[in-house]
């Protein structure tokens, strides 16, 4: 059984069905987190609604961008750098 | 001595046995003996057991509270599971070393004093060291020996530290540190921060992990940083430093495992960064963030042994390590994808399992301590993790391009031993009252509320949005990151090219000038000094001429080296120098007299 769900995640003829269960599962949590009660929040930025989906996000982007940058400006070298 | 036994005597003690043993007694052994060692422990009690004295010192091995015993189940529990994992290897010396390893953990989690900690801390660096050398290839020779070098070096930070603070209290008892900021105090700090892997102390860690054995590696995940995190907790609680060298650290880890391409290397930069949440949580020092810490660490064994089990039992079965060179793994490891991802799912904090009910833990002691912002960072780290390890990692290792790699599920064995460590991440997720009932102080947190648990999904849910959308920026680079091991492996070959041209040319200018140009200028000048000294004048004499007077002095110079020392005796007779001799009497006379 779990071979036949690992097969159906991985098959690239499904990822048209992948993108559209992802998009579905975002609008649900985020649709969640929208209406859940807040009323022991501590910070102003819990008060934003959608905060967690949008801080998610750009927290992401952010490290990727950032960490991409410091690799290609400084960090990454060739395999034999030490050699 | 009979009411309590010390765990470190059956797997230090029960070492010495393996090598008698082989084949399938060898293995019952193995596992027997981690079995009553989870026995001996979960049976404990609290108090203060095996007490000595050397020296006038008092030693105590067994010093049995809640924050030892919460460290001992799981350090015994997750000896089990390494155990199990390990079952197929025949190598009786790398099971000795594990054992060596486990045993000295549990001899630190114990120890009352410092003297007992730092043996124990001492034996568990060498056996480790092990683990790394038992690979047996030439680079993870050399990382060994970097490991081996490195937590020397901490080790003797570790010993002057306690010697200055036996100096200070005259105690080596184990307890909280005054927050006086003495030497004694740093350096006993320093010494367990190598041991913690806060950078810029942790590039053994990421160095040496990637080249240890398949089944050494899930120890080392387990066990060096966490014995460091239950001293700072047990001696450094509060010291507030840490808050920030923790989120440093769990940023750092992030950043790096973007980067990484050795699956091996990546899951060691999240050690770093997980790690990262409980130095933070030390920091804090309240009840609530030291219970996070301990969660934390208890929840992290578990995870982390599960996804270095995850990864060791692809490179077990594919013989590669790097990211470029697999993917497409799915259709033939489909069991042990899945329980990566149980792990991955973990170590991301997903609600329902461990890493949800200890990570957050610590965030709400950030939040309610009263820093905001460690709490911002600390969440975003978590968005960074699940991007790493349950994203970036699974999808180049078992889906992504396919690397035309085929393979077989791993050994039964293995497949067990990451079976255990699946099944308690998702217990510890289900139900963590269990885990919340061992912790040092009494919990008052509750993770299962409904916007916590919505919040964590959107956090990690649209971090899975974002991976998607740049999945092609993060396609893995056939590359390795500099870090700070860069000083000690490119840093010593600046210091020998120093030693092998600078010095060396001036050391050898030193002697030329000393043992050749002076000798044999003296050696030349008492040939004819009167020679030498007229034309050392001359010489200078000539710098004041003009041409072309100055081409007739220099000319003359010429003639009178080429023929030197020529005749001593003729320009100067014997005559003369009676006269000189006499005059320089006369001008003595008179000095004498006036």
């Amino acid at each position: 059984m779990i071979r036949k769900a690992v097969n159906y995640l991985g098959d690239p003829k499904n990822i048209r069905r992948h993108r559209i269960t992802l998009w579905i599962i975002l609008a649900l949590v985020f649709i969640a987190d929208l209406l859940v009660p807040r009323a022991h929040v501590e910070h102003l930025w819990d008060k934003i609604p959608g905060w967690s989906a949008f801080y998610g996000l750009v927290s992401c982007v952010l490290i990727i961008v950032v960490s991409k940058f410091l690799g290609y400006a400084w960090l990454m070298k060739k395999e034999d750098y030490y050699d | 001595m009979t009411e309590w036994l010390h765990p470190s005597i059956l797997f230090i003690g029960g070492a010495i046995l393996i090598p008698f043993l082989r084949g399938k007694a060898q293995k019952g052994y193995l596992l027997l003996v981690a079995a009553a060692a989870i026995l001996v422990t979960f049976s404990m009690s609290h108090g203060t057991f095996w007490t000595s004295n050397f020296l006038g010192q008092e030693i105590i091995f067994g010093r049995v509270d809640r924050l030892s015993l919460v460290f001992s189940y799981v350090f015994t529990i997750m000896a089990f599971i390494g155990i199990t994992y390990a079952l197929h290897v025949d190598d009786t010396l790398q099971h000795m070393a594990a054992f060596f390893y486990v045993g000295s953990s549990l001899g630190v989690v114990f120890a009352g004093d410092y003297l007992t900690l730092f043996i124990f801390w001492e034996i568990m660096a060498f056996a480790s060291a092990y683990l790394v050398f038992a690979s047996r290839k030439r680079e993870a020779i050399e990382a060994g020996s970097r490991y081996l070098m490195f937590h020397i070096l901490g080790g003797v930070c570790l010993m002057a530290g306690i010697l200055l603070h036996y100096v200070d209290t005259g105690s080596f008892l184990v307890g909280p540190m005054e927050q006086n900021g003495s030497l004694a105090f740093y350096l006993i700090l320093i010494g367990f921060l190598i041991n913690a892997a806060v950078p810029p102390l942790h590039a053994w860690l990421v160095d040496s992990y990637p080249d240890a054995t398949v089944t050494g590696a899930v120890f080392m995940s387990a066990f060096t940083t966490k014995t460091a995190i239950y001293v700072l907790v047990r001696i450094f609680p509060g010291t507030e430093i840490l808050i920030w060298l923790g989120v440093i650290m769990a940023l750092y880890g992030v950043v790096y495992a973007v980067l990484e391409n050795d699956v091996r290397r990546l899951l060691s930069y999240h050690i770093v960064s997980q790690v990262g949440y409980m130095v933070a949580g030390v920091g804090m020092g309240t009840e609530m963030a030291l219970n996070g810490s301990v969660s934390h660490a208890f929840a992290h064994i578990l995870y982390k042994a599960l996804l270095f089990m995850g990864a060791g039992a692809v490179i077990h079965m594919t013989g590669r390590r790097k990211l470029t060179e697999l993917g497409g793994l799915y259709k033939y490891l489909p069991l042990t994808f899945v329980l990566y991802m149980v792990g991955g799912v973990a170590i991301s904090g997903f609600p329902l399992f461990s890493g949800f009910v200890s990570k957050s833990m610590v965030v709400s002691a950030a939040n309610h301590g009263g820093w905001p912002i460690v709490a911002l960072l600390l969440t975003m780290v978590s968005a960074g993790t699940f991007l790493s390890i349950g994203l970036k990692l699974p999808y180049y290792v078992f889906f992504g391009k396919d690397s035309g790699v085929t393979a077989k599920e791993p050994p039964l064995n293995m497949l067990i031993g990451m079976g255990l460590a699946a099944f308690l991440c998702i217990a510890i997720g289900v139900s963590p009252d269990a885990l919340y009932g061992v912790l040092p102080y009494p919990v008052h947190f509750e993770p299962y509320t409904a916007d916590h648990v919505t919040g964590a999904l959107a956090i990690l849910m649209f971090t899975a949005l974002g991976f998607f959308l740049l999945l092609k920026r993060l396609d893995p680079e056939p590359t390795i990151s500099v870090d700070t091991d860069w000083f000690y492996r490119k840093g010593v070959r600046v210091f020998f090219w120093f030693v092998d041209k600078p010095m060396t040319t001036f050391g050898n200018h030193i002697g030329t000038f000393f043992f050749h140009s002076i000798p044999s200028y003296l050696i030349w000048f008492s040939k004819n000094p009167l020679a030498a000294l007229k034309i050392g004048m001359e010489n200078v004499f000539m710098r004041f001429c003009r041409q072309p007077r100055r081409k007739q002095i220099e000319y003359r110079i010429e003639r009178e080296k080429a023929i030197y020392p020529g005749d001593i005796i003729k320009p100067w007779p014997i005559g003369s120098t009676v006269l000189w001799i006499t005059l320089v009497f006369i001008g003595h006379l008179l000095l004498y007299y006036l």
